[in-house]
């Protein structure tokens, strides 16, 4: 299956992918109205700054995902491999964040409920708003 | 200093209903220029560091950005213009010469613009290439005088060594310390896939690029750095640089600043010393002098490789052509008066050196009524921005074309010519890491590829419509050109006629 | 045609059937359930008491779950009696297996306690029944006493301040939610449980029960409309213990989830797991874990190898609006940071070398990469323990395991 791959060598730490994450799974029109009036869509992507070495991190939509089998509501599922969440069941209890061996649930102040990375499936038929928006050809969307 | 005199050159327009704080561009502004101020809750900017290099505009991700011209004006002065009386007060103010990068700026004529092609009507036809065979291949080095024939009554098919490009277009000598290693990757990766060659400039040879060697020309220039043994054998050609089109005359400077650990091994001087290319080579005051270097590096490659001589378009070269076609050497580049560099004295880059077409139509001329043009190709550099270009350049006499400005382009230079201060945000003219990564060389290598690919179809449509199907047909058939607005003398030195005769 | 039973109806026996199904798609499935209901989360009890969640949402599962995996279903029957290749039925009625998972969970814990008789509206906190009573009974200011400070009972607690009653919190121990926090944390969530107007009075414990009063081992007295007790939960062991399966302080199994009786499995509350944080044997009543091992133990049953191993206590959960994540054992060398005006606490623990354990108070994100060197035992000697400190983050793993995390370079 293919997924979001993350090469270290060329991320510029520009957070550009997040943005453009939280503008995708906002649901406004473009990102200047996803970010409009003070708005602060959360991004399921996170990009992690070091010295030299920058890298985002999204679900990894595991084989063995500990997050779907810890759910205790049943909002997290896998569909074709990818794993996504029902939000209208997720209460936030976080067990998928305690579970989650990458730190990928994304939680918020302003949201109760958890946020996850779905490649997109919902609101771009699993085109990628990260892979398309990076400007170095960081993230990837490969079968590996 | 209290007193500023002169002005930021650019002022940074934000559209603040589009701005989404982001700090992208400030991430990505080397020259410091965006800054998200938290107690504001916005973005400011500081323009007087900004260089227009169009970075940040083209990183925004909802367009708020644009970067214009200061509209502050001096008092309007025709001959004291605010950028001659802005370098008076730089000058009066560091007592330094001025450094600029990349190509000539000023108002000159552009002879190609001033060039129209010809297209065939009725009769000879013209050709389509996507029905037809087109061959835009070439050989770059001596051709043979004369049909010989062996002993035994056979054609003799031995030639000299020769370079063998897919279409008449070469990458210019860069060197890897004026440009990132991620540029260099993507010259070179993209001249082997493009069957043509890239050139290493003075700066030798990265280790990782050897296996590129087959498409790669060996400079050897005033500095000698990293030239040995291997560096001369991995290339497929030497070039022994003589001069360059951006500052003729005068050597190189590579600051200590930039030879940092590979570049250091690459050009085998020692780490943070200045690289400092002399202006004349120290063994070469004469032809002659020059005919020995081109033999040292023939007898050490085993007269298996071609070699180059490059010299700046300067007001003599065909006479100076003329002698290195004499010198034994295999192939000429000429670099105009527009060429790019990496830094050069503005002054000596402004106001040294001819335009390329005028150099090309003269040597291509003294060569041929010498009888002397098949003893080396000519390959012409300084400014080839297209491929009408190079259509012109070779229906002027030359066998290929070197591009560099148009290399970097393709990289994502916006030319600002900012390259001497070595924070190049488009992670060419630098060797910071966090600015060189942001290149990567899978997209520019492709780039580049694609640019080739580009100027070679419509190479091929220009010469089919001409009647044309192979570049040796065009090659100094100047009767395919007209000038436009040319007077009689620019008209006779081009060796064309005027449009409409 | 496999014959495959599951006692139980809630995550253990959810793993059960997807484990089973994942490997054979035919073999008829029959789930026991005392309970009338299709598979509701216990855990969403408290949600649902609250009115956080619906009748529509507290199902674990899709309606048509059963259907689709198809299963057979028998709710609202008990099983009474296992053995020989029989399940029997409270009803006399015997249903024959080849496969057993015994996953019938736990069962509340009501010590004596005098007077507790007189009574009237007193209740337990366990299904979904038991939320239902209390609904009933609850309206604002109504007056209730909570016995247990424990996970239970204040996640009850959370749900009855939501609903604005008036609640009283007693509990033996000097402090609260001590099988999850240790002291400091404790004193953290207490304090901001109790600045919502939750009271507690710890280090008591009820001397008698009036009909609408309790009278405390402190002296205190303690008027109330309705008492939940919520002490603690015994596992359901006695199907197998009667049936001659090993049973110490829940059912044992070995890897496979396979008690000591041939063919019977048993996943969830009531089993024994091995906690590798602390190397004990333990139970673990969490659901992450029973639905691990009724998957591991489905497979099995199903014919195919698979093994449950690195279990660790852990948690996520929140009251009142703070949120705790915490997992492992917290005997070693802590590294504790802490910001009380923000109700932020952390505490990394670290021995032999390893993370062990670890609690996360209020700032919670990306908790899991911690849980992650926990279970899979990352020595600290390979991360950057600054980095480790200062948050979870896989920037402190070397590149080398970050590739085969991240890149999917590696397996």
């Amino acid at each position: 299956m293919k997924k979001v791959y993350v090469n270290e060598e060329w991320c510029l730490a520009c957070h550009l992918c997040e943005y453009y994450c939280a503008a995708a799974n906002s649901g406004a029109e473009n990102m200047v109205k996803a970010f409009a009036n003070g708005n602060k869509p959360i991004p399921r992507i996170q990009v992690e700054e070091g010295s030299g070495i920058n890298f985002a991190v999204q679900c990894r939509h595991c084989d063995n995902p500990l997050c779907v089998k810890g759910c205790i509501t049943g909002a997290l599922s896998v569909k074709d491999g990818v794993i996504s969440c029902d939000e209208s069941r997720c209460v936030g209890c976080y067990t998928c964040v305690l579970s989650c061996p990458y730190g990928c649930i994304v939680t918020s102040e302003n949201s109760k409920v958890i946020q996850k990375c779905d490649l997109c499936v919902k609101n771009n038929n699993g085109d990628p708003a990260c892979v398309k928006g990076c400007p170095n050809k960081a993230i990837v969307l490969e079968e590996r | 200093m209290a007193l500023n005199y002169f002005q930021p050159l650019f002022e940074v327009i934000r559209d603040k209903d589009r701005c989404i704080k982001c700090r992208a561009c400030e991430r990505q502004c080397a020259n410091e220029v965006h800054k998200y101020d938290g107690d504001l809750d916005k973005m400011v900017s500081d323009s007087h560091t900004c260089v227009d290099c169009q970075r940040c505009v083209c990183i925004c991700p909802t367009q708020a950005l644009k970067i214009v011209d200061n509209p502050n004006t001096f008092r309007n002065n025709s001959n004291w213009s605010q950028q001659i009386m802005t370098e008076v007060y730089k000058q009066a103010e560091t007592g330094g010469v001025l450094l600029s990068a990349m190509g000539n700026p000023k108002e000159y004529p552009v002879y190609w613009d001033k060039i129209l092609l010809n297209a065939s009507q009725v009769t000879n036809p013209p050709i389509d290439p996507l029905r037809e065979p087109m061959e835009s291949k070439v050989f770059l080095g001596k051709k043979p005088k004369n049909v010989t024939f062996n002993e035994d009554g056979s054609v003799n098919t031995k030639t000299s060594p020769t370079l063998e490009l897919s279409t008449p277009i070469m990458f210019s000598a860069m060197s890897y310390g004026s440009i990132s290693r991620n540029a260099h990757e993507s010259l070179a990766r993209a001249a082997t896939e493009l069957g043509i060659y890239y050139n290493t400039g003075e700066g030798g040879l990265h280790k990782d690029f050897y296996q590129y060697g087959p498409n790669t020309i060996v400079q050897v220039a005033s500095g000698r750095f990293g030239v040995f043994k291997d560096y001369l054998e991995t290339g497929a050609a030497i070039e022994i640089k003589m001069g360059q089109g951006a500052k003729p005359g005068i050597g190189g400077h590579l600051p200590g600043a930039k030879i940092l650990e590979d570049v250091s091994r690459t050009r085998m001087i020692p780490m943070g010393t200045d690289a400092i290319s002399p202006a004349p080579h120290h063994d070469i005051y004469s032809i002659e002098d020059l005919r020995q270097l081109v033999f040292s590096l023939k007898e050490a490659t085993e007269y298996k490789k071609p070699v180059i001589v490059k010299i700046a378009a300067v007001h003599n070269v065909a006479a100076i052509a003329s002698g290195i076609a004499r010198s034994g050497a295999d192939i000429i580049a000429i670099d105009g008066y527009r060429g790019g560099t990496g830094a050069a004295p503005t002054r000596i880059r402004d106001n040294v050196g001819i335009p390329i077409e005028l150099a090309l139509a003269s040597v291509d001329q003294r060569l041929r009524d010498e009888g002397i043009r098949n003893e080396v190709s000519i390959v012409v550099a300084g400014s080839i921005r297209s491929s009408s270009d190079v259509v012109k350049a070779i229906a002027l006499g030359a066998d290929a074309c070197y591009i560099g400005t148009a290399v970097l382009l393709s990289l994502g230079c916006h030319l600002c010519r900012s390259c001497q201060t070595g924070k190049c945000n488009w992670g060419i003219a630098t060797q910071r890491p966090d600015l060189v990564k942001r290149l990567n060389p899978e997209i520019g290598y492709k780039r580049l590829v694609n640019l080739v690919h580009a100027w070679d179809h419509e190479i091929k449509e220009m010469m089919g419509g001409m009647g044309i199907n192979s570049i040796e047909a065009l090659r100094g058939n100047r009767l395919m050109l007209r000038g436009i607005g040319l007077n009689e003398k620019e008209l006779e030195i081009l060796g064309i006629q005027h449009a409409g005769q | 045609m496999k014959k495959y039973v599951i006692i139980g109806n809630s995550a253990a026996a959810i793993g059960a059937v997807q484990g089973i199904r994942s490997v054979d798609g035919e073999g008829l499935i029959t789930v026991i359930s005392d309970e009338p209901y299709h598979t509701y989360s216990r855990p969403l009890i408290s949600y649902w008491l609250e009115g956080k969640v619906d009748d529509e949402k507290i199902y674990y599962r899709e309606p048509d779950f059963y259907e689709k995996n198809n299963v057979m279903t028998m709710f609202g029957t008990r099983a009474v009696k296992i053995g020989d290749g029989y399940v029997t039925l409270e009803n006399g009625g015997k249903v024959q297996y080849d496969k057993l998972l015994v996953a019938t969970g736990s069962k509340p814990f009501v010590p004596p306690m005098a007077g507790l008789e007189n009574v009237k509206d007193k209740f337990t906190f366990m299904n979904w029944d038991s939320a239902k009573a209390i609904k009933e009974k609850v309206k604002e200011n109504t007056k209730v006493l909570i016995i247990g400070a424990g996970l239970i009972g204040l996640k009850c607690a959370e749900a009855l301040y939501r609903l604005k009653a008036d609640i009283t919190v007693v509990d033996l121990a000097d402090r609260i939610l001590p099988s999850i926090l240790d002291v400091r944390a404790g004193e953290i969530m207490q304090k901001h449980i109790e600045d919502k107007g939750t009271k507690f009075i710890l280090g008591a414990s009820v001397e008698q029960f009036a009909e609408n009063s309790a009278k405390l081992t402190n002296g205190m007295t303690v008027d109330f409309d309705i008492v939940v007790v919520a002490v603690g939960v015994r596992p359901n062991t006695e199907l197998v213990s009667e049936a001659g399966g090993k049973v110490e302080k829940g059912i044992i199994t070995d890897m496979t989830q396979l008690t000591t009786i041939p063919d019977v499995y048993a996943a969830g509350d009531c089993t024994v797991s091995h906690d590798c944080s602390s190397g004990t044997d333990r139970i673990l009543a969490l659901l992450p874990n029973a639905f691990m091992q009724g998957e591991v133990a489905g497979k099995n049953m199903a014919g195919k190898e698979a093994y449950y191993l690195n279990a660790i206590p852990m948690n996520a959960i929140g009251f009142y609006g703070l949120h705790i994540i915490t997992a492992g054992s917290y005997d070693g060398e802590a590294f504790v940071e802490e910001n009380a005006e923000k109700e932020q606490y952390k505490k990394l623990v670290m021995k032999d070398g390893l993370l062990k354990g670890y609690i996360l108070m209020g700032d919670v994100a990306r908790a899991g990469i911690y849980t992650s060197m926990i279970k899979e035992q990352i020595p600290l000697a390979d991360v950057d323990i600054e980095l480790l400190k200062t948050k979870p983050q896989m920037m402190m793993f070397g590149k080398a395991r970050r590739d085969e995390k991240l890149a999917g370079k590696i397996g």
